[in-house]
């Protein structure tokens, strides 16, 4: 049963990315597929962080922040490849988590959440601050990745939009991919059991801070590669990318959707990235509209939109 | 939904009459978030002008349609509606970016899609190196330096302090300052800095106070933290010229800061700020004026200077485009390139394929507040 879910959950996602641009009325839709994938691929760590193993961060954007400029200085300064960029920022970011992490993680309750809240600010603020290095609020320019390029000399030529389209779709259902095994393999099951209850998880024998601190390294290197990816396809980065606001989006994305389950979350993120380009019209009202739709989901929905629905639909099954 | 949307409106317009060939302009600004102050006058007066303008029949008879998105001064946002401008909404040219971080997302888009942009940011970096498709209409902030440093040295001041804010704007200008202030001849003996959301700098200004030899004091920086300088200032009884940058230039700093702590503050500002001071022969009156008087009629809210470098934009663009005779984005390019001696609020515009500003230190005047109002220097 839950093998089928998880081949049902890759399989639904790799049609939707492979035929939705068939639907696509103008090449725009590439850009907003690309930032979907994106923003998919980070709240897919907040899954396993706060889905799975019970604790809150909000301070993720940080290491969107530090995966994105990782790409940005790297190539210039170290003369890496951005791909090696990617890898590195991916790797600053698990360090970082790793020593945030370690004590805080010892203690019950929602201490986490303090300390990555702190920690996002402080990366925002050197971001902002080291002008020498980073050029500050004013936001450098990323070099390219070069696979563009490559494709188009193999003879297959895409447009900017399809590239990052694509390449962002595939990266997604590679992090989906890499998530549900996680999910179904003893790690996973281990971390279930200790959101369930920390004390049980405990008496049967599961190291519980280690565990907590494996899931908060895991969702840092999710939301270090889609600060990558987001630098890379936009050439040019600023630190709102480490914003407080960006820590935020991420958390609402994965509850709206379903904080439990990654095709929820995903979901939520489709939902939340599209709605700024349909409110347009009504850009005044963007912030209400968001609003109401949060508090209507959790009060009628609690699980999040997916995980609500689907248990409702096997509800009336049985 | 959106194509439900579009599908609608297209429909709805079809019914109302005959498609005529209009001529679609797109802007991202940030008519909202933090850099509201900015963007929201600007939104405000390109929807007032293009009203104007097809009251009067558009351009060449053709009428123009503005596609404004609120990107909330976010960059990643900017990119997004930039890219939807051009895909979707298949505008023939962009104006926005109503900051450096938006700008400089704006900017990709438009080069790679080779649709005219034209920008209302200040930094330097937008238009040096010069790219093929983007200008910009805000004077750059080594510019205000410039014009500070030239006005210090009619004074005979030899040596100044500077004080100025952390955020984009002051650590730009504080940066350019620094690299022009040698062809002035002027030494800069303190240089402090202090954080946009600092409630007190006195301890900034008793460390210029007390630097040996100070005989003037430069601001460079945004929103209200100029006003509180300007508020210690006086409460320190400095008794020295004191210079703002035009990033304050508005009635706003005038009231944040007190008539008595502002009074003798020197400025570099646009000619919009003493719409009634200007000499009757002043080629850029009535352009000033009929924006000031257009403007406060619809908003009720007062002129700025950033409202007018939406309007200048505009003005550049549907000047080119009628020059241009057809709404080719190449076209309406080399046109802009072409623009000659164009007067706007801000200054008089002459672009070619090396200056995509178009501007030079004329369109600063140096202001002067007494009793609470900008007066002309000289």
């Amino acid at each position: 049963m839950r093998l089928t879910q998880k081949s049902a959950t890759l399989l639904a996602l790799a049609v939707i990315v492979a035929l939705a641009p068939l639907f696509f009325p103008s090449s725009f839709y590439y850009r907003v597929g690309a930032l979907i994938f994106v923003n998919g691929l980070a709240v897919t760590g907040i899954v396993i962080l706060t889905g799975w193993a019970g604790q809150i961060s909000l301070g993720h954007a940080g290491f969107a922040g530090i995966g994105a400029y990782a790409c940005a200085l790297a190539p210039v300064h170290l003369g890496l490849h951005p791909a090696g960029a990617v890898l590195l920022g991916a790797a600053i970011s698990a360090v970082l988590a790793w020593l945030v992490g370690r004590p805080i993680l010892r203690l019950k309750g929602y201490y986490l959440a303090v300390a990555s809240l702190g920690m996002g600010i402080l990366i925002s603020m050197v971001l902002n601050n080291e002008r020498d290095l980073t050029r500050g609020p004013d936001g450098i320019d990323v070099p390219d990745l070069g696979l563009r390029g490559a494709l188009k000399a193999a003879g297959l030529d895409l447009s900017n939009g399809q590239f990052w389209y694509f390449f962002c779709g595939i990266a997604l259902l590679l992090g989906a991919w890499l998530a549900l095994n996680l999910f179904n393999s003893p790690t996973g099951r281990a971390l279930r059991a200790l959101h369930g209850s920390e004390i049980a998880a405990r008496t049967v024998g599961i190291d519980v801070a280690r565990l907590k601190l494996q899931a908060f390294v895991i969702s840092a290197v999710y939301a270090s590669v889609s600060g990558s990816l987001l630098a890379l396809q936009n050439k040019f980065i600023t630190p709102d990318v480490a914003g407080f606001m960006h820590s935020v989006e991420m958390v609402t994305m994965a509850v709206l959707g379903g904080v439990g389950s990654v095709a929820g979350a995903i979901f939520g993120a489709a939902v939340l990235t599209l709605l700024p380009q349909v409110l347009t019209v009504f850009a005044e009202y963007e912030q209400l509209v968001l609003g109401t739709v949060m508090v209507l989901v959790m009060i009628f929905l609690r699980e999040g939109v997916v995980p609500s629905i689907l248990r409702k639909i096997r509800g009336a099954g049985e | 939904m959106k194509t439900f949307l579009t599908t609608t409106a297209l429909v709805a317009l079809g019914l109302a009459g005959p498609a005529l060939a209009e001529i679609k302009i797109g802007a991202s600004l940030s008519a909202t978030g933090p850099a509201a102050f900015l963007g929201d006058p600007e939104l405000k007066t390109l929807e007032l002008l293009v009203e104007e303008l097809n009251a009067k029949g558009g351009i060449n008879g053709e009428p123009v349609e503005l596609i404004a998105y609120d990107d909330n001064g976010d960059p990643n946002k900017a990119r997004t509606f930039a890219t939807r401008l051009v895909e979707d909404d298949e505008v023939v040219a962009i104006i926005g970016g109503t900051t450096t971080g938006t700008t400089m997302s704006i900017l990709s888009v438009a080069e790679e899609a080779e649709i005219p942009f034209i920008s209302l940011a200040g930094a330097i970096d937008i238009i040096d190196p010069v790219k093929p498709f983007t200008f910009k209409t805000p004077h750059t902030d080594r510019m205000a330096c410039q014009k500070i440093f030239e006005d210090m040295q009619k004074r005979g001041i030899a040596s100044i302090g500077m004080i100025s804010g952390t955020d984009g704007f002051g650590a730009s200008m504080q940066a350019q300052c620094k690299s022009v202030v040698g062809d002035y001849g002027i030494t800069i003996v303190a240089d402090e800095t202090y954080d946009p959301k600092d409630a007190d700098m006195t301890a900034q200004l008793t460390k210029i106070k007390g630097t040996e030899g100070v005989q003037a004091v430069l601001n460079p920086g945004f929103g209200q933290g100029p006003s509180i300088v300007t508020r210690n200032y006086k409460q320190l009884a400095i008794d020295l010229p004191f210079y703002q940058s035009h990033g304050v230039a508005s009635d706003g700093f005038i009231q944040l800061a007190g008539t008595d702590a502002a009074e003798g503050v020197r400025l570099p500002g646009t000619a919009l700020l003493v719409a009634d001071l200007l000499a009757e022969d002043d080629p850029q009156k009535p352009v000033v004026a009929a924006y000031k008087a257009a403007f406060e009629a619809k908003t009720g809210t007062p002129v700025g200077t950033f409202g007018g470098y939406a309007h200048d934009a505009f003005l550049i663009m549907t000047d080119a485009i009628a020059r241009a005779g057809s709404a080719e984005p190449a076209a309406i390019r080399d046109a802009i390139e072409a623009t000659s001696g164009l007067a706007g609020t801000t200054g008089i515009y002459t672009f070619s394929p090396e200056d995509h500003l178009g501007l030079d230190l004329s369109a600063f005047r140096m202001l002067e507040i007494k009793d609470g109002k900008w007066t002309l220097v000289e």
